[in-house]
């Protein structure tokens, strides 16, 4: 699964960082380092991270984002 | 036909064409299918891989927590493009509406997006630049080999020019336990983009992390052995520096050159647009077909006197992604204006530094919370007695506020009460930038033109 942070709007809350520590670790007081792709076994941990988000800066790309078949067609040249 | 009837169609069964796969490509491509686009889309982009996040290139993929290939980026809906990846657009000829690309190929389009970005400066010297062991961080091919590199554990980094990604860079380098040399030419790391005060912090929290900091000086060599390996670094200051690894930290160059010669206003600086995305040709004429957004646009914002603003955030190439394919299919009185107020992040030694407004535009600062010692605070940048940024080492939490101040065009120094004033923060000091016609890294964010409050032509020379 695919994920991004919009770190304009990240304020350090940390809750991502608590629910889904495989994904998502603080660095410091409050810079936070994720992993963009984590791995499938971590979808339901991921999924309540972005919803506990209180600035709603995590995209996930399950929420509505592109079928396989178009991401397999952007490899054509 | 009525011209209403022909937006329809071009909405409906039209073709758009947007050159540079990148952030700001991909969410412009969204934006156009989300707005109800059903015609022809075609993606253009010259690196091979899908579109991906740069951010995480100088922070979690150098430290080697996450994988280069894990950064492609999630798409927020289907966006039923033709992908033309690895092939370089060469070509723009606006009276036949088509593109050509490096193959040989050309594409016709009824709307043109440019999305082009920036590149990586390369070391100046061409045969120095070659010696194995010299790298510029970009794309994630550039993150891919550098990484592999740390990984074999060189004895010495040489991170040239301290600007946001070199100093990530010597911030990754030190985590991993590696020894770093950072050369910068100005008075302190990060001091075009925040200023000497600011820059006096980040220069203390790379001597704290035990960062060989260099100021004042500029790489005037490097030497490699007999096998064309890097070896040393030969320094303004007549010093050498042995080393392994450099990595070229001088600011980004603007992917204008396939536009020389189309007739649109395309140059070093970037493709002037207007304030909804619509590219000038040379004539300062705006064209009707050809938007752009991203690194590589600039445009006149109103917040800051309509002096054109060339922005290398990742927020604005989304935001003027937006706008720009939301304006590229709509009637001139549905469109938007791009008003984005600037902002950006660095994580580095630690510390999560965040910037609104645009701090190279002021001439004195206020440290409003907190204190540059602990490196912990906000510190308000003032232009003319109004304020016009704020930056925040460990308090991002404030900065929605100041950047309310910004866009109130608020006065400076701030009139409001904030937590956590110390007596520093009594009275404002000169914010120290340096000399814009002085080469630099360059800093973030680049003014350029016209300024109407000020009523006279403000030139900014080319940076080397």
């Amino acid at each position: 699964m695919r994920l991004v942070v919009d770190l304009n709007r990240c304020q350090g809350y940390a809750q991502c960082a608590f629910l889904a520590p495989d994904a998502f670790t603080m660095h410091g007081e409050e810079a936070l380092m994720y992993d963009p792709e984590p791995d499938d076994a971590q979808r339901l941990d991921v999924l309540r991270a972005a919803h506990a988000c209180p600035v709603k800066a995590i995209t996930v790309e399950d929420l509505g984002g592109a079928p396989d078949g178009e991401r397999e067609a952007t490899h054509v040249a | 036909m009525s011209l209403d009837g022909s937006l329809e169609k071009l909405r409906r069964e039209g073709h758009i064409v947007i050159v540079g796969a990148s952030i700001a490509g991909l969410r412009a491509a969204e934006t156009l299918r989300a707005e109800g686009f059903t015609g022809t889309l075609t993606m253009i982009g010259d690196e091979p891989n899908e579109p991906y996040d740069r951010p995480p290139l100088s922070k979690q993929v150098l430290l080697g927590r996450v994988p280069v290939d894990h950064t492609r980026l999630p798409r927020r809906r289907t966006v039923d493009a033709r992908w033309r990846l690895g092939v370089a657009a060469t070509g723009l000829d606006l009276a036949a509406k088509r593109v050509h690309l490096a193959d040989g190929d050309a594409v016709d389009y009824d709307r043109l997006l440019i999305t082009t970005g920036v590149r990586a400066r390369p070391w100046p010297q061409e045969l120095e630049a070659e010696l194995d062991g010299v790298f510029v961080l970009r794309t994630s091919d550039d993150a891919a080999r550098l990484q592999r590199r740390l990984n074999a554990g060189p004895r010495r980094v040489l991170v040239i020019g301290a600007g946001f990604t070199g100093s990530e860079i010597a911030s990754a380098c030190r985590e991993r336990g590696l020894e770093v040399t950072v050369a910068e030419r100005g008075a302190a790391p990060l001091v075009g983009a925040l200023g000497g005060v600011v820059g006096e912090v980040a220069a203390s929290m790379q001597r704290e992390h035990g960062v060989d900091l260099r100021c004042g000086v500029t790489v005037t060599g490097l030497e490699g052995d007999s096998a064309g390996r890097l070896r040393r670094a030969h320094l303004s200051d007549g010093s050498t520096v042995e080393v392994e690894v450099a990595v070229v930290c001088l600011g980004a160059t603007r992917n204008t050159e396939w536009l020389a010669s189309s007739g649109l206003g395309a140059g070093p600086r970037g493709i002037a647009c207007d304030a909804g995305c619509r590219a000038f040709d040379v004539r300062g004429i705006v064209t009707d077909d050809v938007f752009v957004a991203g690194d590589v646009a600039r445009s006149p914002h109103p917040l800051f006197g309509y002096q054109f603003l060339s922005l290398e955030h990742w927020g604005n190439a989304i935001e003027q992604a937006e706008t720009a394919a939301h304006n590229m299919i709509s009637a001139s009185s549905d469109r938007r204006p791009h008003v984005w107020t600037p902002s950006f992040w660095s994580a580095q030694f630690g510390v999560n530094i965040k910037s609104v407004g645009v701090p190279p535009m002021a001439d004195e600062i206020i440290v409003t919370q907190g204190s540059l010692a602990e490196r912990r605070f906000v510190a308000a940048y003032g232009f003319q007695g109004r304020i016009i940024a704020a930056v925040a080492f460990d308090q991002a939490k404030w900065l929605e506020f100041y950047q309310r101040q910004i866009e109130q065009a608020a006065p400076f120094p701030p009139e409001f009460a904030t937590v956590d004033r110390r007596p520093e923060g009594m009275h404002p000091v000169p914010a120290e930038f340096p000399d814009p016609s002085m080469p630099s890294h360059g800093p973030t964010v680049t003014l350029s033109g016209h300024s109407p409050s000020e009523r006279r032509i403000s030139f900014t020379p080319l940076r080397a």
